[in-house]
């Protein structure tokens, strides 16, 4: 996908005068926010299921090694065909050429995030064969024209009923429909066609585990299941971030996930799959390959911000995150939107090219507190700035005057003279009311919100006073 | 019992008042409260900035001047979350800051947290008629877990009514820098808090933290609303909040 992050500032500022988006932005919490708390009370122990959930993805990084060297010989025993892709490039050449030898013409997809990161679609049909995206929101951005999604489980979760309706109407040229089950029957009318013709099927993985060489696919519409039993041929795409050592482990796994994600117990389809279809076996396909993508990850690995790998892409950081919830996915111009995008982007893409983003957090935690494997994303955000600041990618004003602060704050003496000056200045700059409208420097304050101006003197100048009265100079 | 208190930079810039009542509560409470007169800043905007150096030698300050006390108090979440959330990664890469600031960091409380369950504070002197709604800041709920102590002291204030907001622990945009850097979306933020402030039809909203407070109160007056007050929660506590 183009990578657009470093406009983050004035995507999301253009996104904050968007009163449509706005208005399907607002519904992410009541769908994901309040149904997510209403299904933790199932569980006994929330919080020790975390735990578990942040061991198990912890353990199956610190040997990932291993633990995908296991995945090959398992797969491979049953009958798949392991690839890895270096590159996100490489996905599209493995695909293609996978395509090639077994004559495929047509290819349907369910979602993949990972194949977002290569711009696979666009290779599919750059190479002449026919593409069709079977999740419903997925399909959606693609007859537009291949809009991005703006979310990871809810692709297109910034456009309103009303907005797909219009869609569906202008481009399968059929009358407008207006209730929801009528426009989902409607796409299932015109996917249906495309299952039963297509010759291979591609589905991302959840999960890939080492021990029966399986992929595990979570969703909720069913087209995984069609997308990866019909076709021939099926392609699963994913990193190799996405390996656990066994089925017992997705078992635990699986009890945060849905609910992290969606607030349901369990997702409407699980499915496990293991090799093709073996001989006397009815269902299944006849070729299954398996594109395990580092694109980046082993440089994350190796880096201070590892514990983003640990994500099982439940997109609970996003629903919570004011920021998100404010501008949508589209302003943080990637694959990967909100909090863990503020760390993937600049890890898989270069942190000169998303320098916004690790900024673009206030630090609340709201998304550390929710997340099912514990990934404390605020202080990878941290981890991040540091090296923007260490690798001098800040503006140099905001350098000079950090450091200027800081000298400051580090000579009592000299910043007791320095905030008598700015308090007197600031209380110059006030008007009625004690507020300050305008304030050089920090017109990003004061464009929309009055700066309070300080009382008078300060509390170290009037404890002072207050103690020498008293007899008891400091 | 010796109380370093921390009056944190904003406090001491921009209201000072919030510091006197702090004390005020501390010594009613029974504490020996002790004023490091060198304090500056916990260090906390260089450290979310990425800016190690100025950081460490900031935090590597205060731990000298309040090592000596029994406890380090400070009237709010952010920055007591610095020190006792924050200062052990700071001093990562040496060891013998690490144990000093955690042995600090341990001793080190938000002041409502402090007066609730370290002093067991039985009574407060302020009264208050009128309805209130909480802010809850972000650092402090979710790095200090300060989320009943502030009630709890609230309930004992005469003629006080607590109606909570909606999204009450949802950030109000403030985040430091962040506030500058993107001033439209924190003021969107902020916009969106002051809104449930309005909802709740609170005449009042109190608060922990200094950097909210100067974020709601900027966008409260921005908005045309001159009329609800933006209190610190020590100032109703002490008395000093007047309708």
């Amino acid at each position: 996908m183009q990578i657009a992050s470093m406009h983050f500032k004035e995507r999301a500022n253009l996104k904050l005068n968007d009163e449509v988006l706005r208005a399907n932005l607002e519904k992410l919490k009541g769908k994901f926010v309040a149904k997510r708390r209403a299904s933790l009370i199932e569980l006994d122990d929330f919080e020790g299921t975390r735990d578990a959930g942040m061991a198990i993805r912890q353990r199956a990084l610190d040997d990932l090694d291993v633990w995908l060297e296991q995945f090959e010989a398992s797969a491979t025993a049953r009958g798949a065909t392991v690839l890895f892709a270096q590159t996100p490039a490489e996905i599209n050449k493995l695909v293609l050429e996978i395509a090639a030898r077994h004559g495929v013409r047509k290819i349907i997809k369910s979602k993949s995030m990972v194949s977002e990161e290569s711009a696979l679609d666009h290779a599919i049909e750059a190479a002449g064969l026919t593409v069709v995206e079977t999740d419903l929101g997925e399909y959606i951005l693609q007859i537009n024209d291949y809009e991005p999604p703006s979310h990871i489980i809810g692709p297109a979760l910034h456009k309103s009923k009303e907005e797909v309706a219009e869609l569906f109407h202008r481009k399968h040229g059929t009358p407008r429909k207006d209730v929801i089950e009528d426009l989902c029957l409607e796409a299932r009318g015109v996917l249906r066609e495309h299952y039963l013709t297509a010759e291979m099927g591609i589905s991302g993985g959840n999960f890939f585990v080492a021990e029966t060489g399986s992929v595990v696919l979570v969703t909720n519409e069913g087209n995984a299941t069609l997308t990866t039993t019909l076709p021939k041929v099926h392609v699963a795409i994913s990193g190799i971030e996405k390996v656990v050592p066994t089925l017992e482990d997705v078992a635990t796994l699986m009890r945060l996930l849905p609910r992290s994600a969606t607030g349901q117990s369990i997702s409407n389809y699980v499915d496990i799959l293991t090799g093709p279809r073996g001989s006397g076996e009815f269902h299944g396909v006849d070729h299954m390959y398996f594109i395990i993508v580092d694109g980046g990850r082993t440089e994350v690995l190796a880096s201070d911000v590892k514990e983003a790998l640990r994500c099982i892409r439940c997109g609970a950081c996003m629903n919570h995150c004011p920021v998100y919830q404010n501008v949508g996915g589209h302003a943080y111009g990637w694959v990967y939107p909100g909090p863990i995008g503020s760390i993937l982007t600049p890890m898989y893409v270069g942190l000169e090219n998303a320098l916004d983003l690790p900024e673009a957090s206030t630090l609340c935690n709201q998304c550390g507190v929710v997340c099912p494997v514990r990934i404390p994303l605020p202080d990878l955000q941290r981890k991040l700035r540091e090296k923007e600041f260490e690798r001098a990618l800040r503006p140099w004003k905001e350098r000079a005057g950090f450091r200027l602060w800081a000298w400051i704050a580090g000579r009592p003496a000299l910043y007791a003279v320095a905030t008598r000056f700015g308090v007197r200045l600031m209380r110059m700059l006030a008007g009625p009311g004690g507020m300050i409208r305008r304030l050089p420097l920090v017109s990003g304050w004061t464009n929309g919100r009055d700066m309070p101006a300080p009382a008078g003197r300060t509390f170290r100048d009037l404890y002072a006073k207050r103690e020498r009265e008293r007899g008891r100079p400091a | 019992m010796r109380v370093g208190f921390f009056v944190t930079c904003l406090v001491d810039l921009m209201r000072p008042s919030i510091g006197f009542a702090a004390l005020r509560l501390l010594e009613a409470a029974g504490a020996e409260v002790y004023v490091p007169p060198t304090q500056t800043c916990c260090g906390q905007p260089a450290y979310n900035s990425g800016d190690r150096a100025d950081t460490i030698a900031l935090a590597g300050k205060l731990v000298a001047e309040f090592e000596g006390c029994d406890y380090l108090v400070a009237p709010s979440g952010s920055c007591s979350g610095m020190i006792r959330t924050h200062y052990a990664d700071v001093f990562r890469d040496d060891p013998a800051m690490l144990v000093r600031a955690r042995t600090l960091a341990a001793r080190t409380f938000e002041l409502t947290d402090f007066l609730v369950n370290v002093m067991k504070l039985e009574k407060v002197p302020g009264t208050l008629s009128g309805k209130i709604t909480y802010h809850d800041s972000c650092a402090g709920l979710r790095e200090m877990g300060i989320k009943t102590q502030p009630r709890a002291l609230l309930e004992k204030v005469a003629g006080l009514e607590l109606e909570e907001m909606a999204e009450c622990e949802t950030c109000c945009g403030f985040g430091g820098t962040f506030s500058i850097k993107f001033g439209e979306i924190s003021t969107r933020l902020a916009d969106n808090k002051c809104q449930h402030i309005a909802n709740s039809g609170a005449d009042a909203v109190v608060l922990g933290d200094l950097g909210c407070m100067l974020n709601i109160e900027g966008r409260l007056r921005r908005r045309g609303d001159t009329t609800t007050r933006v209190w610190h929660v020590a100032e109703v506590l002490a008395g000093d909040a007047e309708p």
